[in-house]
């Protein structure tokens, strides 16, 4: 999926109606995923990522959605650096749907993995330059002089003392050709980028104004709130909506395949229309799933051998040692809870959504809708936080939207409530960890062996080409198959666990349990070779200096192996994932009730070059947060097919009496650019869990931890 | 009907009494700042104030809110929200940010009732809130600028 990013190059500009600069970047040679786009590249004439009003004011389109990672700001900056624009003039708009938005590595629009700013790094940098020349030749033009003689300096074209802002001349710019090469800044020249840049999205946060996809209103619009079978895979039998009918404010009451929607004045007649339906369903084959019984059958299957992912030197080497880690479901539980607006018409099919996956959602809304692409209009909103829950490649919640809006004839928003959001699956897959290693006299490793055991998300989707290479799914072993270590014998094998649970990508995806496993066996084997965990680890990275560093500076910041408060322990960990390394390093206390507490987090980060620092450490600061909740709290269990948990109370979030302190430096660092979004998570359990060995010396091989564990 | 008053205003909302006042302010009054979290005042999301106090709308019938005076969001009076509100914006606070009205609304409270609050006070007032972009430790660092501002305001 990697392509050749030298064959970018600049296609097409044109003049937005009203004036103004519209500047678009083609990238030939990616084609969106077929089965997934639905869509001709022909189809718009304009395409888009600056434009300048006359106002002065620089809009950027954003094609990456701001689920809170900073991608709205973060781009812009990228924008703005080399178009020399001034940043108090800066806003930004999210993208419609149209290839030529689509991610420059994955080809399809949407938001993930970590990659909005590298992704974009090369592209929105040429569209920035490319704008600035263009300003620069239509002022030269204007004064009859040399475009040479002319600068672009903070939203202005200056020459010999005369100026002219970005506004008035965005207008004769927009009629020129686009320069067919542009030079690009030297990073030593850079005003914004690595410089610390206020978020463009927090005034509207603050007060209020900030509009998520829960906010929108659509004229007419009514609220639907759907029942959904209670087991994953059940099928509805029968329904008798005549109570829910009854109920003041409810409108409608409709099956939308398999799920029945109440559409009501509002979410609260929807719901009260929702509680007195009553529903038979056909619970299918997971009635019977059970979370203990479930673990039995991933540990059968992990003593048989998988699928290889990677084998090095003999396989059959010694191992003397062996632990076996087990990793639960877990929701993404986002603050916003799902939901979509829609409202389909005879030709035209809106659609409002805080998405991170605007091209299958937008087919997926024609499909639905049963109307032509381009009669279809998505709209995307701030999202409530995504964490891969709102990156659905089957588009559900956009698909319920659309039918319930085309079948009603009006606009409908669907919530679903938090224990909807909760027990609607999507979960990070469960996963079980055997693994094995050998050391030498010396306390060198000499063999690792790991088998994984979980279900893969991606089998049967349009990913499956490019993502499941010799039957090893890459999102289930990522982490395993790289490590930061020397050793000569390894052997990393995986097991699909049966399916039927929907599980998907949830911030870090597979990293989120390989890094727990890996981190946590590296601790192991460094006490049986009676090592300190960090001296152990840089036995063996000779060849990953690059790596060593971010775990020496954690290490060396956290006072490694200074003395500690009496009870506290201090863990480590690091690992790379999303071309970015992230060291974690927890101080950790365990009360007598069995009670974890982190103190103290110090987090080194690289990265690679840092368009925004602060927004760098804002993602790290989150990833703590995010590492400690699933390591304390998180868990999805099921009973009778049911998934037991459904809100806050028995699905618990780190709140702000549990915080520790957390401080995050960053490496200078030139390095290839990598994402910062998830790749602070991994390394916190296995950090914290380490600690806990370091504080109680007991160790934690099952997340999440429970007060019994110290018992 | 019932009346009460929203924000300064007097309004009158023919709704169901019983329905929670978060749906009532986002739905019949268009004042969407205030977020649906959970619905069972676990999150915090929703929080707004009723006669000056801090509570969870989501719980909150609207008959409790019957000839009282509701603020959200939107309407935080300048001396209470402001400091807050560039604080936040200093401190660079919001990741996702639908949280950040029901946090700010619950720092308002803590501010008003406490001037120069200690790491305790901000502990047991900012529980209730749950962030799950995790920016608690700039939230403590907002409040805490905040409570410094307002106290260099009241001295001048």
């Amino acid at each position: 999926m990697i392509v050749n990013l030298s064959r970018r190059d600049f296609l097409r500009t044109g003049a937005l109606a009203g004036g103004g600069l519209l500047l678009g970047v083609h990238i030939p040679g990616l084609k969106p995923l077929a089965a997934l786009a639905g869509q001709e590249s022909s189809i718009r004439i304009l395409n888009a990522f600056v434009r300048i009003g006359t106002d002065d004011i620089v809009t950027i389109i954003a094609n990456h959605s701001e689920m809170g990672q900073g991608a709205y700001t973060s781009v812009a900056m990228v924008v703005a650096e080399e178009l020399d624009a001034d940043w108090s003039k800066i806003r930004v708009e999210s993208a419609p749907v149209d290839p030529v938005y689509n991610h420059t590595v994955f080809g399809i629009q949407m938001t993930g993995g970590s990659t909005s700013t590298w992704s974009e790094w090369d592209r929105l940098r040429k569209a920035g330059a490319s704008a600035r020349r263009m300003l620069v030749e239509a002022a030269a033009a204007k004064w009859g002089v040399d475009p040479s003689g002319c600068q672009a300096v903070n939203g202005v074209v200056t020459s010999g003392g005369r100026t002219l802002t970005f506004g008035q001349l965005a207008e004769e710019a927009s009629k020129r050709e686009p320069p067919k090469e542009v030079a690009l800044k030297d990073a030593r020249n850079f005003k914004l980028i690595g410089k610390p840049a206020k978020r463009l999205d927090s005034p509207d946060k603050v007060t209020g104004k900030a509009v998520f996809g829960i906010d929108v209103k659509v004229p007419g619009m009514l609220v639907a709130v759907v029942a959904r079978p209670p087991v994953f895979g059940g099928k509805l039998k029968s329904f008798n909506a005549d109570k829910a009918k009854a109920m003041p404010g409810v409108r409608h009451v409709l099956d939308i395949g398999d799920k029945v929607a109440v559409i009501a004045d509002g979410y609260w007649p929807a719901l009260k229309g929702r509680d007195a339906l009553e529903i038979e369903w056909d619970e299918g084959s997971l009635a019977s799933l059970d979370t203990e019984a479930q673990g039995k059958e991933y540990a059968a299957l992990a003593k048989k051998a998988g699928a290889v992912a990677r084998k090095e030197g003999d396989p059959r080497a010694a191992t003397t040692m062996e632990a076996i880690y087990d990793l639960p479901y877990l929701a993404h539980a986002a603050m916003e809870p799902l939901n979509c607006t829609a409202d389909v018409r005879a030709d035209s099919c809106e659609v409002w959504v805080g998405t991170q996956f605007q091209t299958a959602d937008h087919a997926a809304a024609a499909q639905e809708s049963g109307l032509k692409p381009e009669q279809v209009k998505l709209h995307t909103t701030l999202l409530g936080g995504g964490f891969g829950r709102r990156a659905v490649i089957d588009s559900h919640f956009v698909r319920e939207a659309v039918r319930a809006s085309k079948a009603v004839k009006a606009p409908v928003k669907v919530i679903w409530t938090r224990e909807d959001d909760m027990k609607g699956g999507f979960y990070r897959p469960r996963a079980h960890h055997v693994v094995r290693g050998g050391l030498n006299s010396e306390g060198r490793i000499v063999a690792w062996q790991q088998r994984i055991v979980c279900q893969s998300f991606i089998a049967g989707t349009p990913f499956e080409p490019y993502i499941i290479k010799d039957g090893v799914d890459k999102t289930a072993v990522e982490g395993a198959d790289e490590l930061p270590y020397e050793i000569p014998n390894q052997l990393i094998d995986w097991h699909m666990a049966p399916g039927g649970v929907p599980t998907l990508w949830w911030r870090s995806v597979g990293h989120s349990h390989s890094a727990f496993a890996i981190e946590s066996f590296m601790d192991e084997l460094a006490h049986a070779a009676k090592k300190d965990p960090l001296e152990f680890r840089r036995a063996h990275m000779a060849k990953h200096p690059r790596v060593l560093k971010v775990l020496e500076t954690a290490a060396e910041k956290a006072g490694w192996g200074k003395p500690l408060a009496k009870g506290r322990g201090r863990g480590l960990a690091v690992h790379e994932s999303f071309g970015s390394i992230i060291a974690h390093v927890v101080e950790a206390s365990v009360s007598e009730h069995g009670r974890v507490r982190a103190h103290r987090v110090t987090c080194a980060v690289d990265c690679g070059p840092v368009v925004n620092p602060d927004s760098v450490k804002a993602q790290m600061e989150g990833g703590v947060v995010f590492g400690l909740s699933a390591a304390l709290f998180g868990e999805i269990t099921f009973e009778k097919g049911r998934v037991q948990q459904s809100n806050f109370h028995d699905y618990p979030m780190l709140r702000m009496h549990e915080m520790p302190e957390v401080e995050v430096h960053l490496i200078p660092s030139t390095e290839r650019m990598g994402g910062v979004g998830e790749p602070g998570v991994p390394p916190v359990a296995p950090a914290l869990a380490n600690a806990i060995f370091a504080a109680t010396g007991k160790r934690i091989r099952r997340l999440p931890i429970r007060p019994e564990d110290f018992k | 009907m019932t009346d009460l008053t929203v924000n300064g205003k007097k309004v009158s909302v023919d709704v169901d009494p019983r329905t929670p006042l978060l749906w009532v302010l986002r739905e019949a009054l268009g004042l969407t700042g205030t977020k649906f979290g959970c619905g069972m005042a676990q999150c915090g999301a929703c929080t707004v104030h009723l006669d000056g106090e801090a509570i969870r709308s989501c719980v909150a019938p609207l008959s409790r809110a019957a000839g009282k005076s509701v603020t959200t969001i939107e309407g935080l009076p300048t001396e209470l929200g402001v400091p807050l509100q560039e604080a936040w914006i200093a401190e660079e606070v919001p990741q996702c940010g639908y949280c950040q009205s029901g946090q700010i609304m619950s720092a308002a409270i803590l501010l008003r009732d406490c001037p120069k609050p200690t790491d305790k006070d901000v502990d047991d007032c900012m529980s209730g809130n749950i962030c799950r972009c995790g920016t608690y430790s700039r939230i403590r660092k907002a409040i805490n600028l905040a409570a410094k501002k307002k106290a260099e305001g009241t001295r001048k």
